[in-house]
């Protein structure tokens, strides 16, 4: 099966500055890619590219099946994002979220009622269905965010540090929606600053201003860093920069 | 150094603070750990002089944080998250600023600045919007510090920035310690709890433990043990499912299975998942760490 993504030498420059440098790589159906870089490596900058946000200076990627700076509507069609920032409306309710979003993607009024009451059903959130979203605890919107990522059924998610400031086991929790979306065949590339969750993934890929500076499984990436763990990895390769 | 007595605060129908006590001592890096919500940064407010509590009363060198709050902001410095810069000004501009707020000068205190400082200094006449998230947070701890304060107030001084830079930033905290100054910050990240002299574990506004980290870990009392398989996502499963399973979590490369009783150990965990068809089987008993006890504490 073909891969999710595609790019071949990804380039964007802002000025003279170089964000994103002609990285190279695949992400294969189905997997769970951590895409991993210190603040200022260009992973934000990478990512908005693939999801259709802002255009390639150089080089080209494919996205679901579609070039990024050709068909950048395509490609939203099928992705799903979800990110700290970018969440849920707090002044609508659960249900009336949904619906939204659902609208959006451009779902049938039938097929959006049926999703919501599976949905509210797998995250026994039922009772809380017509609560405002502002009065949920971050944990539960950030697992609905996410379910609504999924709402239109996206080949793949992109999930800009989605775990950040939640406690412990809500981290977890998320972790096995993941999980679940993964088996389920959905791809997911992940940002995220906890090594921990590298670890979760099947490849990771660090970048360092603006390249890909590696990118393999966990496992083999400490074994050729010599490392004990993700987090030295990270530290071994990630340099400070102003 | 720092008393906090039954400290409560909500917002409408929110109870952000309920009932928080509790004391730091002079030059003690004292860690308040807990997720989004938990409550850190109402509390770091109200002793910041910043927002009144609902009830309740906290006092930092015998001064009060409500009556005497004129007298407590020259002594002390404090760092908000997203670090309250002036992103238009440079680096220098900004350092110059706050020295100046404080009836003081950059070069009267540079020396408690100096090995931070140093880090940023080619970058002085960038505007501060230019700067990276480790940056921000170099530029931002000398603007606190800048003043010569006793006691630092730093609020989630990690969040958003890379682990590199997370990991400098606390090997500098802990120089700081060097010039007698009380640090009192607050981070959702469970791993920095180690770093701290004495931290207390917030969750949903109250206060769940307090003791030294060494201490916390200490007082977790089932017997836990790191698992490996082939399937993460499997091996979780298949560990819940057993009666004799506490809990089992996800924690990086291995999964945490936590028990009821002692009545198992290793060969019985490895005889079950190979029965289960798991490869690859790891088990090895472990020492919990503080997210292994914060997760316990969390259960109802």
């Amino acid at each position: 099966m073909e891969s999710v993504i595609v790019t071949d030498r990804l380039t964007k420059t802002f000025g003279a500055f170089t964000a994103v440098d002609e990285i190279t790589f695949e992400v294969r159906p189905g997997e769970i890619f951590g895409f991993l870089g210190a603040n200022g490596a260009g992973k934000t900058t990478a990512l908005k590219m693939l999801t259709g946000l802002i255009r390639p200076s150089r080089g080209k990627a494919s996205v679901a099946g579609y070039d990024v700076l050709r068909n950048p509507e395509q490609v939203k069609r099928r992705i799903g994002y979800m990110s700290q920032k970018f969440s849920l409306y707090e002044d609508l309710t659960v249900r009336e979220n949904i619906r939204f979003y659902g609208g959006i993607y451009g779902l049938k009024r039938a097929d959006i009622q049926a999703k919501t009451a599976v949905l509210l059903e797998k995250l026994q959130i039922t009772p809380y269905a017509d609560q405002l979203v502002a009065g949920l605890p971050l944990g539960w919107r950030q697992k609905l965010a996410f379910s609504v990522a999924l709402l239109h059924e996206p080949r793949i998610v992109f999930l800009d540090e989605p775990t950040s400031g939640v406690d412990p086991l809500t981290r977890r929790q998320f972790w096995d929606l993941i999980y679940e979306a993964a088996h389920e065949g959905v791809t997911l590339m992940v940002t995220t600053h906890y090594m921990d969750e590298a670890e979760y993934c099947d490849r990771v890929s660090i970048m360092v201003d603006g390249k890909i500076e590696a990118l393999d499984t966990p496992q083999r990436m400490k074994q050729s860093f010599g490392a004990d763990n993700m987090d030295e990895v990270f530290r071994k390769l990630a340099r400070k920069e102003a | 150094m720092i008393t906090v007595s039954n400290i409560s605060k909500s917002y409408g129908p929110v109870q952000a603070l309920r009932d928080v006590s509790f004391r730091v001592q002079p030059g003690e890096i004292f860690g308040v750990i807990g997720p989004d919500g938990a409550g850190k940064t109402s509390l770091f407010r109200i002793l910041a002089t910043l927002l009144l509590p609902g009830s309740g009363s906290a006092t930092i060198q015998d001064l009060d944080v409500v009556r005497d709050y004129k007298r407590l902001r020259s002594m002390l410095g404090y760092m908000p998250g997203r670090f309250s810069l002036y992103q238009d000004l440079t680096v220098e501009e900004n350092l110059q600023f706050f020295a100046s707020v404080f009836g003081t000068s950059i070069q009267e205190n540079y020396a408690l600045i100096k090995e931070i400082y140093v880090q940023i200094e080619p970058f002085k006449k960038r505007r501060a919007g230019a700067l990276s998230g480790g940056m921000k947070q170099k530029l931002a701890l000398c603007c606190a510090l800048i003043h010569k304060p006793e006691v630092l107030i730093l609020d989630e001084p990690g969040t958003g920035v890379d682990p590199v830079s997370r990991k400098e930033f606390w090997d500098m905290l802990k120089r700081l310690k060097n010039w007698g100054i009380t640090i009192l910050v607050s981070t959702p990240y469970m791993d920095e709890a180690g770093l701290c002299d004495r931290v207390a574990l917030l969750q949903n506004g109250a206060i769940m433990a307090i003791d030294t980290p060494k201490g916390i870990v200490q007082g977790y009392s089932r017997p836990l043990y790191a698992v490996r398989s082939g399937d993460m996502y499997r091996l979780i499963r298949d560990l819940r499912a057993l009666d004799i399973a506490a809990g089992c979590y996800a924690f990086g490369e291995y999964a945490h299975l936590s028990l009821h009783t002692d009545s198992w150990n290793e060969p019985d965990i490895r005889l079950y998942l190979l029965s289960k068809g798991h490869e690859y089987v790891e088990v090895h008993p472990i020492e919990a760490g503080v997210e292994d006890c914060f997760i316990e504490l969390m259960k109802p």
